[in-house]
């Protein structure tokens, strides 16, 4: 457990980074820090490991004052990850995740095993090992950077902005990542980011600062979204924050409609016959659903000419029903060509379809219910 | 070209104790006593600078000032000082090798990437561990060309040395300029560029061993990957 008391930071220069925080971060969860710059996120973080020293106020990491600690032992007990990895450039990738081991005083043999094997956890190949920081990718030094945080498995976990300088789908790959890597660790990890996305996405908790290093609403992120404490915090948490909550809404209420299909090796003539509304769904040999045929992009085709995936047109989101929310499911409807959202169970067959009236009669329904708080 | 060779071709000036032999030794130590003396000099105050980001430009400062000294002066200035004999050619030639090993090190840690040296920190090394472990052999090439910079000038400049009655390649020169023996004159002149590039490629391949193979550029099939 880390815990600020009333904890200032003041700059020689006279700037307050952080004012009378007061915050207590939960054991074993994920608590993200966000903000717009200037805000202390950052130094905030880098307080709690005495990258940065508070100018009053007391932090405590188990109980104990991080200050009656000698920075270096105290560092070493807490991972710590960067944006842009900071990965050292002349050692190996093992030889970086085993760099704080080593610091421990482990054998470099039992250093290096260990370092092994956290390469695999964070899902690099053992080929990697050998490479050096330039030869690999931007989302690759990263998975390197929380192997190096974790080698002597530290309770607690500071990340920095880890994500923010790689491209959008590497960063939803390392944000899913580390969910599945929390899932199995544990941790408290203190996250920063300017992203309210992925503050939303990762946090079990979220702090929102606002400039001048104070907190505005530190939450959950549905009542965050459901419940901004002032103008600020909503503002921050975007115009669409209705759309967003619909993130942490179970889909359970919905029913999920018929859908016509025809399977990838019919014939047109099939297709033809089964459109529903003038649309159908294609599907593969597995059932898993390939795209959209309309009335429109049949006519003129041979009743015998196969249906083939150059015919197909691509579809939108799928939904699934076994893990989705209703925001997957409206945008699946919102998404797909034909208005019908293409629903998919857990293993991503075609099992139905879904509107955008169904998604809102399920919300009317949970507000009812009492499930959605207003 | 008789001129230039004729003097260097003669074995009678590969042995004894004026030969080439016994004067490339002398030379060499000439060479080597002031370079080990200016990287102990030098090279701390550059990496305390680097590290520490304070002072560089009083540092920079005083390796400019260093460098406007003419060496022959520092030389005479020298013994008359402290009278002839191996300490005033040594004191000028670490004069000269002390700026660009000073400012290697200075410039080679100042330029390691402040996020590598935040992580270093973060991590929990401490500053010496910082310093040793990840500033120094991250600064390495630019640290080992202020040694090759500096090694380059003194072996040239160590011709000095025979200006106040010591040995080493200067020797021919000097003595063949007061006996008008230009041959011999032309022989230590090329003895002392051949060596000054022996040594540069003995300290390149040295380089080659002490430096990261992560510190140099990547090349790949696909080119540089980011």
């Amino acid at each position: 457990m880390i815990e600020f008391q009333a904890v200032t930071k003041r700059f020689d220069d006279g700037t307050v980074a952080v004012d009378e925080l007061n915050l207590t971060v939960d054991p074993g969860r994920i608590t993200v820090f966000v903000g717009p710059s200037g805000c202390g996120k950052t130094t905030s973080l880098r307080m709690i490991n005495r990258m940065i020293d508070a100018t009053s106020g007391a932090i405590l990491v188990d109980g104990k004052d991080v200050r009656q600690s000698d920075p270096p032992l105290l560092r070493r007990g807490i991972g710590y990850v960067i944006q842009q990895a900071g990965l050292f450039p002349h050692r190996t990738v093992l030889d970086n995740v085993a760099t704080v081991p080593v610091l421990a005083g482990w054998s470099r043999a039992k250093a290096r095993k260990r370092a092994a094997e956290l390469l695999e956890t964070v899902g690099l190949p053992a080929t990697m090992a050998g490479r050096y920081p330039a030869q690999l990718s931007g989302g690759q030094q990263q998975r390197v950077g929380v192997a190096r945080a974790l080698a002597v498995d530290p309770p607690v976990l500071l990340m920095d902005e880890p994500f923010s300088a790689v491209d959008p789908v590497v960063r939803e790959d390392l944000q899913n990542e580390l969910l599945r890597l929390q899932g199995e660790l544990d941790k408290t990890i203190v996250f920063v980011t300017h992203d309210i996305d992925e503050a939303i996405k990762l946090g079990d908790k979220v702090a929102v600062f606002r400039t001048g290093g104070i907190l505005a609403q530190y939450d959950k992120p549905s009542e965050l979204l459901a419940r901004p404490a002032d103008d600020f915090v909503s503002n921050f948490v975007g115009r669409d924050r209705g759309y967003r909550a619909l993130g942490f809404l179970t889909a359970s209420g919905l029913t999920v409609g018929e859908i016509a299909s025809v399977q990838l090796g019919d014939t047109a003539g099939d297709a033809r016959r089964k459109l529903s509304d003038g649309w159908i769904v294609v599907v593969d040999e597995r059932r898993h659903p390939c795209g959209w045929l309309s009335a429109d992009r049949l006519s003129g085709v041979d009743e015998n000419a196969t249906v083939d995936a150059d015919l197909v047109m691509s579809g939108g989101s799928l939904y699934d029903t076994e893990h989705g929310s209703l925001r997957s499911a409206l945008d699946s409807a919102l998404s797909s060509p034909s208005a019908h959202g293409v629903a998919v169970n857990g293993g991503g067959e075609l099992v139905g379809s879904i509107t955008a009236d169904e998604v809102l009669r399920a919300l009317a329904a949970a507000r009812t219910s009492g499930e959605v708080p207003q | 070209m008789n001129l230039l060779t004729s003097w260097l071709f003669d074995p009678a000036n590969w042995s004894g104790s004026t030969g080439v032999p016994a004067r490339l030794v002398e030379h060499l130590w000439y060479t080597a006593l002031a370079l080990v003396i200016a990287v102990v000099i030098g090279f701390p105050l550059g990496a305390m600078v680097g590290h520490t980001k304070r002072g560089g430009f009083v540092l920079v400062g005083a390796a400019n000032v260093l460098r406007a000294l003419p060496t022959v002066g520092v030389l005479t200035l020298v013994v008359l000082l402290a009278g002839i004999g191996l300490i005033p050619p040594i004191a000028a030639l670490t004069l000269l090798a002390i700026p660009p090993i000073m400012a290697g090190a200075y410039a080679g840690i100042g330029a390691v990437e402040p996020v590598v040296v935040d992580a270093a920190r973060g991590v929990g090394m401490t500053e010496r561990e910082i310093l040793f472990q990840v500033e120094i052999p991250n600064a390495m090439p630019l640290i080992f060309g202020g040694v090759r910079s500096a090694a380059l000038q003194v072996v040239a400049t160590a011709t000095i040395a025979a200006y106040v009655g010591l040995g080493g390649f200067g020797r021919y020169v000097f003595d063949g300029l007061a006996l008008h023996d230009y041959p011999q004159m032309a022989g230590g002149a090329i003895l002392v560029a051949v060596l000054a590039v022996l040594v540069e490629l003995v300290l390149t391949g040295v380089q080659r061993l002490v430096v990261s193979p992560g510190l140099r550029p990547v090349r790949t099939s696909g080119g540089i990957q980011r």
